[in-house]
């Protein structure tokens, strides 16, 4: 179900002397099975642009396809097609309200209009993709668990509905390095194994240098650039003239190539750099043994 | 959704009626209140006429003064008209008279009946007038710290005037918050299916539960966050707490308090001395 935004344009407050720009002429396709990053600044566009992709908000001008039918279109039933794109907000903690885990989970399939046996296996479904066990936390209050923990409860929520597309704006904000690793464990999952396209917006290059497969950098409501994790970390000229970086990686690699280490120029995951510095001190070590 | 929402009515310009101190703005408010109750009624018609007269000046006076739009002003009649329509009608048919205007079936509307029905009705148009100037020019802010000003006194009596003010202070300035963050957790809601429109009176209500809930339980966390924050800055209570903003009596609020001196005085002396 590819999602395609057209000249997308958004304004707040229009008409009064407070209107803001919050989206400038954006266009891009998110193809099946992809995995987006949409990376940016603080008041770039990321938020605005999410909203906009599940309907919850209403374009100045520009279009929003989804599988080719316009979510704003007037013969679209919004509700159904909202349903196959789960997004997930910033900080989904504070949206849960019901008594039990189970129960606040199933609100989403039971707004599906769900038979009850199905709900149930919807709920465990979701349970069983973030990594919480049912038989020990279904019955408990939402309220009661770490923050970690409500976290992966409110992203549970939204999978019990079995998008195609998840959407999720700062999925691992304010939380421990475990309680991070454990969301993007879970995301690499879900994109490998359940083939949901992911659109995910993050401030962490690392997130993104190990999950993304394309990314979209905006700034002040415009698209700047799009492309693998390769080509867009390459620039880092281009990441830290807007006010972004690049992944731990790159930065070292290129430190590492200032100073004379013979290492490809577009290293950005840990993985494979650590491959190439192996190789790259064995070959150094080989060359000295011939001398 | 709820980014129309404006916080009072305060209007944001500056102007000899936005610069005056919020004390004497509360006090010069309550007096006008009172001289609008020292206007003669209907049974003095001529008198009466003089005294809404000279309440009229004075409202347009301050109305130019403080540069609020006249169209404001009037919006804030609008809420009551149903009230000051009632009113009118209820004294145009109840009031007993002499003067005979219309008379039928077990309609009767007399002369008297008329001017009282009048009268009461722009009394109720002044006092709304009269306390929306009041909202209008003075910020939330400043009314909450003129009301504690004012209330001190009362601390003698052990009454909590800082408390108040302060519990005011924050409740005003929680009011965008909240407001954000019901918007947020009605999207997040949204996106979950949940169907806020629809449906009838019960449904609707049951509806709003996965909003309230959260939204209260954000304010709970929030609440004791503040307080957290409060403490830790060493905040506890008014006892020897200095003000940012201290406020000072200017000549502008001795003039202020003089031509409502003026004005009152007025209205008694030509209540007293015009016996029509």
């Amino acid at each position: 179900m590819p999602i395609e935004v057209r000249n997308l344009t958004h304004c707040y407050s229009q008409g009064s002397a407070l209107t803001t720009v919050a989206l400038n002429d954006v266009s891009f396709v998110a193809e099946d099975g992809e995995f987006i990053g949409i990376v940016g600044h603080t008041g770039s566009g990321k938020s605005t642009l999410v909203q906009h992709l599940n309907g919850l908000l209403k374009p100045t001008s520009g279009q929003v396809l989804v599988d080719g039918q316009d979510l704003n279109g007037e013969h679209v039933d919004r509700r159904a097609l909202r349903q196959r794109i789960g997004l997930v907000f910033q900080y989904p903690e504070y949206q849960l309200f019901e008594e039990t885990v189970a129960k606040d989970i199933a609100f989403g399939p039971k707004n599906q209009k769900l038979s009850p046996q199905e709900i149930d296996e919807r709920v465990r479904y979701a349970m069983d993709c973030v990594h919480l066990d049912y038989e020990k936390y279904a019955e408990r209050s939402p309220f009661e668990l770490s923050g970690g923990q409500m976290r992966r409860v409110a992203i549970a929520g939204v999978l019990a509905m079995r998008p195609s597309v998840l959407i999720l704006d700062e999925p691992t904000a304010g939380l421990d390095p475990r309680g991070r690793d454990r969301i993007l464990t879970m995301l690499e999952e879900l994109h490998e194994r359940e083939h949901v396209t992911i659109l995910m917006v993050s401030h962490s290059m690392d997130d993104m240098a190990r999950l993304a497969t394309r990314l979209i950098v905006m700034a002040d409501g415009k698209i700047v650039a799009t492309g693998t994790p390769r080509e867009i970390f390459a620039r880092e000229d281009m990441m830290t003239s807007i006010g972004l970086d690049v992944p731990a990686a790159s930065r070292l690699c290129r430190a590492l190539r200032e100073r004379g280490v013979s290492l490809p120029p577009d290293l950005y995951r840990l993985d494979e750099l650590k491959e190439h510095i192996l190789r790259a001190w064995k070959g150094g070590k080989e060359e000295a043994h011939a001398e | 959704m709820l980014n129309n929402v404006t916080l009072g009515q305060y209007y944001p310009v500056d102007s000899p009626i936005h610069r005056l101190d919020p004390r004497v703005k509360l006090v010069l408010t309550i007096a006008f209140i009172v001289s609008v109750f020292l206007v003669k009624d209907a049974s003095f018609p001529i008198s009466s006429f003089i005294g809404y007269a000279l309440l009229l000046g004075f409202i347009i006076l301050a109305a130019r003064l403080s540069r609020v739009p006249f169209k404001l002003l009037l919006k804030g009649l609008k809420p009551l008209r149903l009230i000051i329509l009632i009113t009118f009608i209820l004294n145009l048919f109840f009031t007993g008279g002499s003067v005979v205007w219309v008379e039928f079936w077990i309609i009767r509307i007399t002369r008297e009946a008329f001017l009282q029905a009048l009268c009461y009705s722009l009394r109720l148009v002044f006092l709304v007038s009269g306390t929306s100037l009041l909202t209008l020019t003075t910020s939330p802010i400043a009314l909450a710290d003129g009301i504690e000003l004012l209330l001190t006194p009362l601390k003698k009596l052990r009454f909590p005037a800082h408390e108040l003010a302060m519990m005011m202070t924050i409740a005003l300035r929680f009011i965008p918050t909240l407001l954000e963050e019901t918007d947020k957790i009605m999207k997040a809601q949204m996106a979950r299916g949940a169907d806020f429109e629809s449906g009838n009176l019960i449904s609707r209500a049951r509806s709003m539960v996965p909003l309230l809930v959260p939204l209260f339980v954000s304010a709970f966390r929030r609440a004791g966050d503040l307080a957290m924050a409060m403490e830790s800055r060493c905040y506890h209570g008014g006892e020897g707490r200095t003000r940012l903003r201290v406020l000072k009596i200017t000549r502008g609020d001795l003039l202020a308090c003089g031509v409502v001196a003026v004005l009152i005085a007025l209205i008694v002396v030509e209540g007293r001395f015009l016996p029509y």
